[in-house]
């Protein structure tokens, strides 16, 4: 038992560290890309200062980083793993490529929360005369927040999902446990409570979110 | 501050959204745009408020150009015009306050400044106990009085009301007609109230424009308006406004309908000739008979202009004289088309 506790306690903590920190990544990843697409989409779709070509372009660039395969994705991204962090294994390593997968999803949540903000609104800011980077961050985002805090809900659960996959292939973690002792070992009651934490750890996140999203809307 | 459009174009596509529209607004009045909806009252108000450029044709602020500002000229210049809308456009993220704060927030004033000048705004338009309120719990009167306050918060000499009384009941919106109305006199302001609805007009405005398919179709003076249309538009939005006051708004409009049918003819005069007995000299002197309809009394500007819709009968030739008797006695007669 205590062996079970052991292990599965190492790997938790793994699994909070590539997720915590490939959370954070992504966002600095994925927010001002969001913001840039939103931004720079056609005025008809909410864009409040249109460019075109730059638009169309983070677009392609973003669908085909979203429809990779996220092993196949991590295997590409092995390199600069190595070029950042001096090594392509373990722990640190997996969150470079765990973070890249997700900016692209998280800049398509984040660009799809700030186009829900209502038209009139903005042109009501842009009549009082606005700047583009004012209405960016003094109307856009507080009005979009609840459904950002969503997103940025989504995104954690996501990475959970991610992270356990990545450790498969060396990033350590609960998914790395589970296919260690679980599959390979047979180990029914290592697999069983790695799987268990992974529930609870999604369960947790959605429960927060939840109650942010709710507690910032009740406020309005 | 005066506007000035001159020979205003706006496409969208094929669609000639705004075709060719010049208007002298005078400064310090309430200036009425009135038009159906799709009319190209909106796309002339994104123009003159500078959120449109023209595709031709130019908008003046008293003698300064400023529909081809620079961006920081441009942005500039926003600060200095207020404009409210049909759907409030309040932020929800904001508190009322915080809201009115908004435009001055973003042109950098201290927060102390802000907090006195919110206060006062709040207190102007009514709502001094409501300064922390979230949006969601204020009605709609209390929502555009919010957007008043905001619009207003950095002294502008112009202000913009697109249909802004048009998601509103007539209560509320005599309401808020009445403090956009005191409101000018007491900033001074240029105020260009788009509307769809004639009562708005009535209330509210000294001058008006008609609009029809991107044009000008009929201006002047309201109580001139009133007392002799002359375009199609303008008439039937002159006869709408007397079937909604049947109803709905009876006792505000001072009309009554006692007969759900006829009324071929309608009479406008204005207040002074109301002691005549035009009728009734009418009836004497020609074989025809007047079945009046509807009738009463309009306020206009303090002035009343009188309606009495009805129906005429006698031989066509004996009618003809009736008419032509009744415009000899200043009285503007409209002849619907059919029976
Ligand atoms: N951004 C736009 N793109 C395309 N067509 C538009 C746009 N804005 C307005 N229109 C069209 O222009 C015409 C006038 O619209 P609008 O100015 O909103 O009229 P109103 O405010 O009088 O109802 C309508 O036919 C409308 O569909
Ligand atoms: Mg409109």
């Amino acid at each position: 038992m205590s062996e079970i506790l052991r292990l599965v306690g190492t790997a938790t903590w793994q699994t909070l560290i590539m997720v915590f920190f490939s959370t954070v990544f992504s966002l600095l990843l994925g927010l001002p890309l969001g913001i840039l697409l939103c931004i720079s989409s056609p005025e008809d779709q909410g864009g409040i200062k249109p460019m075109k070509v730059l638009n169309e372009v983070l677009g392609r660039i973003v669908n085909v980083l979203r429809s990779f395969p996220f092993l196949i994705l991590m295997i590409v991204l092995f390199p600069l793993s190595r070029l950042l962090l001096g090594k392509s294994i373990g722990t640190a390593a997996t969150i470079v490529p765990l973070s890249i997968a997700a900016a692209p999803f998280v800049a398509r949540v984040i660009e799809s929360a700030l186009k829900e903000v209502d038209h009139g609104v903005i042109q009501a800011a842009r009549t009082m005369g606005s700047t583009n980077a004012q209405i960016v961050f003094k109307v856009l985002i507080p009005e979009a927040l609840p459904s950002l805090v969503s997103g940025v809900t989504l995104t954690i659960i996501n990475l959970i999902g991610y992270s356990a996959m990545a450790g498969t292939i060396g990033g350590g973690g609960l998914g790395d446990l589970a296919i260690r002792y679980g599959f390979q070992r047979w180990r029914t009651d290592v697999l069983l409570a790695a799987v268990i934490v992974i529930l609870i750890m999604v369960e947790i996140i959605q429960v927060i979110g939840n109650k942010i999203s709710a507690s910032l809307i009740s406020k309005r | 501050m005066r506007i000035a459009l001159k020979n205003l174009v706006k496409n969208y596509g094929s669609l000639h959204a705004v075709s060719d529209i010049s208007l002298e607004i005078p400064q310090n009045r309430i200036f009425g745009i009135i038009g159906k909806s799709g009319a190209g009252k909106s796309t002339l108000v994104r123009m003159m408020s500078l959120l449109e450029k023209p595709d031709a044709g130019s908008v003046w602020f008293d003698d300064r150009r400023v529909d081809q500002l620079e961006k920081n000229e441009l942005i500039a210049q926003r600060r200095k015009i207020g404009m409210i809308f049909q759907n409030f456009n309040l932020f929800s993220s904001r508190t009322a306050g915080m809201n009115v704060a908004y435009p001055l927030e973003i042109c950098g004033i201290s927060k102390q400044e802000i907090d006195a000048k919110v206060k006062s705004l709040m207190e102007i338009v009514g709502l001094g106990d409501r300064i922390d309120a979230p949006i969601s719990t204020l009605s709609g009167g209390q929502k555009q009085r919010v957007a008043i306050a905001r619009a207003l918060a950095n002294e502008p000499e112009i202000l913009f009301c697109d249909e802004a009384t048009s998601a509103l009941d007539p209560q509320t919106t005599r309401a808020i007609l009445d403090l956009i109305k005191s409101l000018q006199k007491k900033m001074n302001l240029t105020v260009v109230m788009i509307t769809h609805q004639m009562e708005v007009v009535r209330d509210s405005c000294n001058f008006v424009a008609v609009l029809d398919e991107g044009r000008v179709v009929e201006q002047g003076a309201v109580t001139e308006i009133f007392s002799n249309p002359r375009s199609s538009v303008t008439k039937d939005f002159l006869a709408h406004l007397m079937s909604v006051a049947s109803t709905e708004d009876a006792e505000a409009e001072k009309l009554v309908r006692w007969s759900s049918k006829g009324g071929r003819y309608t009479l406008r005069f204005r207040g002074g000739m109301t002691d005549t007995p035009v009728l009734s000299r009418l009836g004497r002197d020609l074989p025809v008979e007047v079945n009046i309809r509807a009738g009463g009394v309009q306020h206009v500007e303090g002035e009343e202009i009188g309606t009495i819709v009805c129906d005429i009968s006698g031989v066509e030739e004996n009618r003809k004289a009736a008419v032509k008797y009744l415009q000899e006695q200043g009285i503007v007669v409209e002849e619907a088309d059919n029976e």
